[in-house]
């Protein structure tokens, strides 16, 4: 059942070049995401309005877009957990450059995943035999809290430190290298150790947090950046003995 | 901007400043409670090693980390770049060196 009250949503429109606020009003439902609010603009007011979304229900992390001025997955935000009295301002993510519309370019992100070696490096053959690792292995379970991640670049947009030093890697690619390191089928260690200990690496983190904060999967970027710290630390001091 | 061995030398700078402060300030706190002169704090420091170590290691301390330190921030608030940032880096931890080391000299060194 619809109430009676309206919202009014502003959304950002334009490319990199040419930006512009464009204010609609909607109607309020008492059970509303985000994305409902985005999609009922462009299905009723303006069919140009270019978002970006696919699953609906929080696993594929491409919806990702700035609610009130907070980085958000928007299919799992409610409508009433964002408002700010009845006013709703959307935009593109930040620290990431805007195609059109809400739509991002997520090369940058998805790059740096590349550059901090947040990809697996297999050792092992068809032939061989499985790793066996437990459930209980503490690597396993410390790799265990960081694997959820969804590549929505919440994190990468809630980071000061990437709006102020864009070689930095960001949190989820340094997460997933955090991962990797304590994933004992990983055999190159070295190689991750030195794709984050360079001039974008994980040292540039300033601990500030927004990534743990604002992530919606409730993982915790900031305790990984500072494990590979301590991981980057240790190895260091050990190559120079 | 900062790379492991900038963020080590920080974290080392840093690791040896906490005595040098507390140190520092405790001594501080104590000569000047009885109401010393600056004639009698020269009288005890000048020509003293042992505080002539002690600051000359703080200002080593505080030069490496203050210039790392300023280092990011010029990087990222105001986007110094490549190797003008190297030279800034240097000459901010020159600079403190040289006016740090000369203001030890002047303390502990045996007057002439």
């Amino acid at each position: 059942m619809p109430d009676t009250s309206e919202l009014t949503v502003t959304i950002q429109r334009g490319d990199q070049h040419d930006q512009h606020m464009d204010t609609f009003t909607v109607p309020a439902f008492s059970n509303q995401t985000v994305l409902d609010v985005v999609s009922w603009i462009q299905q009723n007011e303006d069919p140009t309005l270019t978002y970006r979304f696919a699953c609906r229900v929080g696993m594929c992390g491409s919806c990702a877009m700035m609610v009130n001025g907070v980085p958000r997955w928007t299919c799992r935000t409610h409508v009433k957990n964002a408002l700010k009295g009845q006013y709703l301002e959307i935009a593109p993510l930040r620290n990431l450059p805007v195609i059109k519309d809400l739509v991002t370019d997520m090369d940058p992100f998805f790059d740096k995943w590349i550059d901090a070696e947040g990809h697996h490096h297999a050792s092992l053959t068809r032939n061989d035999e499985f790793a066996a690792i437990t459930p209980t292995n503490p690597k396993r379970m410390t790799a265990n809290e960081g694997i959820e991640c969804i590549n929505c670049a919440v994190c990468y947009s809630a980071c000061d430190t990437v709006k102020n030093n864009a070689e930095y890697l960001g949190p989820a690619a340094l997460q997933r290298a955090w991962t990797l390191l304590n994933d004992d089928r990983d055999e190159q260690d070295e190689t991750i150790i030195d794709a984050v200990s360079g001039s974008s690496g994980c040292h540039n983190c300033h601990s500030m947090g927004s990534c743990t904060v604002y992530c919606p999967n409730e993982l915790d970027p900031m305790s990984a950046i500072a494990g590979l710290k301590r991981e980057t630390t240790k190895r260091a001091l050990r190559r120079r003995r | 901007m900062l790379n492991i061995t900038l963020y080590l030398l920080q974290r080392v700078s840093a690791a040896m400043m906490v005595p040098f402060v507390l140190v520092h300030l405790v001594v501080m706190i104590i000569a000047v409670n009885g109401g010393l002169t600056a004639t009698e704090i020269l009288s005890r420091t000048q020509g003293s090693l042992v505080w002539m170590l002690f600051y000359g290691g703080f200002v080593i301390a505080v030069s490496i980390h203050a210039a790392i330190g300023v280092r990011v921030i010029a990087y990222e608030w105001f986007g110094l770049n490549g190797r003008w940032l190297s030279v800034f880096t240097w000459t901010v931890g020159a600079l403190l060196l040289f006016t740090g080391l000369q203001a030890v000299h002047a303390v502990t060194a045996t007057p002439l």
